[in-house]
This record gives structure tokens, C-alpha cells and sequence, in this order.
């Protein structure tokens, strides 16, 4: 359901400010949305004035450095530190994307905002609670759907058919798509999202998947499918440079086709 | 929220209404049905706009012209109605509140549909006597 104001206990305050060390050479502010389970307040949003000059450029290497040298209680979530894991998608300056491949310096602004994924429960902090959100990917069962034995060796493929693959098999479920979508901000329980429906069209784009039929029916819904209205957020936030609306548009002339 | 259902329960929820085609099909058709009326209207809409009822009552003797003016009003209003179906979808989530707008928006749409036709057809064999 659309909600045009914050909860009142999601209503964010002003926090603590970090001062930058004596001697920064280059200071950077940080504006982090922070918010602690076991506290009984809203969340707040905290400053931080990082001395860029002793970080690397990455929107991460700032927040590991405020939470080496600053604050070690900040929450987020990383890993791979290279745009491949999708650990540390977030919010920054107002625009989905993961903070270990964009760069502090590339946000506009005198300071840069930082929150959690939008629209999401959030755990603590920086990290979003995505357990729905992978629910919906297992829920178009990623995997190959086969009748005929299995082969010997393996299920050939030509090379025209692998291509088909190409911009749908690179996603790494960082949830940026999905959360950047008005759509499932407001129907999230019951439309799958730009994410989920893109690895939905992977599968039905699989040559070697023989359960088309069955993955269609499945999505034949007016909310789980036909809730994306070609909003295109997806497609401008996602870091990998995917085009989700795309394949849902194909997904929704793979059901025309079947009717006409 | 049930706090034992599993999250694969809750993320297939009641599962595919296994229709939603048959809608995309008719918004993208009706769009385009209205863009080749609009030809037709705007001249229609403008002669009208100059001449008053008097007009009307002339361009409509042409059986081809009550034609067109009743497809366009059917079309167009049908368009109108299965958009706000989609409107009232996304933004009211109450079951009371939904099934009560989506019934009035079929009654205003289907009954604004009526009475246009009527009206247009009384204009219509008000022409011919």
C-alpha cells in the first residue's frame, strides 16, 4: 500500500557528529542512517567527517574507514569489495547502487547521504532485512526444469542460444532493482520485483529448460508480473548495467504470444 | 503476519491468478484503437467545437461518423476504466475499500458508457428525421 510519509517510529533524527581528526588533510562528510535494535528510539542520521585523504575512493573504503578509526559500532554489510557479491548495495546520495564500485568523489553534494536499500525492515543500520526478497527468487525456481532422461554428458547448447543468456545469467541479486521500484515498494508481498522477474526470464530464455509453459502460468498474475508499469528505475540503478524492465517486457510478449 | 510461515510460503503467497494477458492485451489494444480515433476526433471534436449542435447533428447523419463517435466513446472510456482498475490495484490495499472502488469504477465506467451511447444515438436518429 502506498505510504506518501514515514511511520512514526521510522521518522529519522538528528544523531551524533564525528569530527574529522586533528590534522585531516581532506575532509569529506558523511551523512549515515543509523538505527540500533536493541535501542528504543528512531533512527537517526549521524555525520562523519572522513579524512579522505588516508581512505581509498570507494563509497566502502570510507565506511571501513569511519568503522576502523571512528565508529565501530556502524552496520553494513560487505564482502567481495569488487562489484560481484552484492553484499553492500545501499542507498547513496539518493541513488541505489553498491558502495564498493562507486566512488565517494563521484556523489554531487557537499556531503554524501548514505541509508539502507528503501522501502525494506531494516536489521540494523546500513543492512536491510532481504529474506522476502530471496524468497521471491526461489520462488521462480532458478534451476534447469527437465523431463527428457538426463544426458550422458551434458545438455548441449549452441552458442546463439548461450547469448541469450548474456544480460540476464551477470545478476547478482544485490537488490538494488527491486528496491529502487515503487511497484514492489508498494505491493511487495504479492509482485516479485524487477529482480526475481529477471532471473525468471533467464530460465524461460534457457534453450536447454523445457518447462516454459509451466514458468509462464506461474507468472501469469496482475500483481506477481504485471505490477511492473516500465518505470525504469531498475535499469538506471542497477550497477551490473542490466535492463530488468527489458526482460520483463519480454516475459510479458512471451504470454502475448502463447495468446494471439 | 504469521510468524511460522516459511518465507518461500509467504513470497508464493496464493500462487498465479493465471490471468493478467487477456488486460495487457486490451490496455495496449485500446491505446492504439484510440491513437487511429483521435484522427478521426480532433477534425470532428474541432467542426464541432465552430458549428454547436447544429453541427453535431449534421456530421452525425453519416452513418460512418455515428460509428466512429460511439467507438470512440466506448473505447476511450473502457481504456479509462481498466487504467484506474490498475491505479486502484497499486495504491489501496484494504480488501473492503478496493473491492468497493474497483466496483464503482466499472459501474461509472460502464454506466458513463451508456448513457454516451444513448445520448449519441438520440443525436443520431435526431438527425435523420
Amino acid at each position: 500500500m502506498v505510504q506518501l510519509t514515514l511511520p512514526k517510529n521510522a521518522k529519522v533524527g538528528k544523531g551524533r557528529h564525528h569530527p574529522a581528526p586533528a590534522g585531516a588533510k581532506k575532509v569529506k562528510r558523511f551523512k549515515i542512517y543509523r538505527w540500533d535494535p536493541e535501542g528504543q528510539g528512531n533512527p537517526v542520521w549521524d555525520t562523519y567527517d572522513v579524512d579522505v585523504a588516508g581512505c581509498g575512493p570507494m563509497v566502502l573504503d570510507a565506511l571501513l574507514h569511519i568503522k576502523n578509526t571512528m565508529d565501530s559500532t556502524l552496520a553494513f554489510r560487505r564482502s567481495c569489495r569488487e562489484g560481484v557479491c552484492g553484499s553492500c548495495a545501499m542507498n547513496i546520495g539518493g541513488r541505489n547502487t553498491l558502495a564498493c564500485t562507486h566512488g565517494w568523489e563521484e556523489v554531487p553534494g557537499g556531503e554524501i547521504a548514505i541509508a539502507p536499500l528503501p522501502h525494506m525492515p531494516v536489521i540494523k543500520d546500513l543492512v536491510p532485512d532481504l529474506t522476502l526478497f530471496y524468497a521471491q527468487y526461489a520462488s521462480i525456481e532458478p534451476w534447469l526444469h527437465t523431463v527428457t532422461p538426463e544426458p550422458q554428458k551434458e545438455w548441449r547448447q549452441s552458442e546463439a542460444d548461450r547469448e541469450k543468456l548474456d544480460g540476464l545469467y551477470e545478476c547478482i541479486l544485490c537488490a538494488c532493482c527491486s528496491t529502487s521500484c515503487p511497484s514492489y515498494w508498494w505491493n511487495q508481498e504479492k509482485y516479485l520485483g524487477p529482480a526475481a522477474l529477471l532471473q525468471a526470464r533467464r530460465w524461460l530464455a534457457d534453450s536447454r529448460d523445457e518447462a516454459t509453459g509451466e514458468r509462464l502460468d506461474a507468472l501469469e498474475d496482475p500483481f506477481k508480473l504485471y505490477r511492473c508499469h516500465t518505470i525504469m528505475n531498475c535499469a538506471q540503478v542497477c550497477p551490473k548495467g542490466l535492463n530488468p524492465a527489458e526482460a520483463i517486457s519480454e516475459i510479458k510478449l512471451m504470454l502475448v504470444d502463447r495468446t494471439i | 503476519m504469521n510468524l511460522y510461515r516459511t518465507d518461500l510460503g509467504r513470497a508464493r503467497g496464493l500462487g498465479s491468478a493465471k490471468h493478467g494477458v487477456g488486460h495487457f492485451i486490451a490496455e495496449r489494444g485500446t491505446g492504439v484503437a484510440l491513437m487511429l480515433l483521435s484522427v478521426w476526433l480532433v477534425p470532428f471534436a474541432l467542426r464541432v467545437a465552430h458549428g454547436g449542435y447544429l453541427a453535431a447533428r449534421d456530421m452525425l447523419a453519416s452513418p460512418v461518423n455515428a460509428a466512429l463517435a460511439i467507438l470512440t466513446l466506448v473505447v476511450g472510456l473502457y481504456h479509462a476504466m481498466i487504467g484506474m482498475r490498475v491505479v486502484i490495484e497499486d495504491y489501496i490495499e484494504r480488501r473492503a475499500t478496493k473491492s468497493a472502488l474497483l466496483i464503482l469504477n466499472a459501474l461509472v465506467g460502464w454506466g458513463a458508457a451508456a448513457i454516451g451511447a444513448v445520448a449519441l444515438l438520440k443525436l443520431v436518429f435526431a438527425s435523420g428525421s
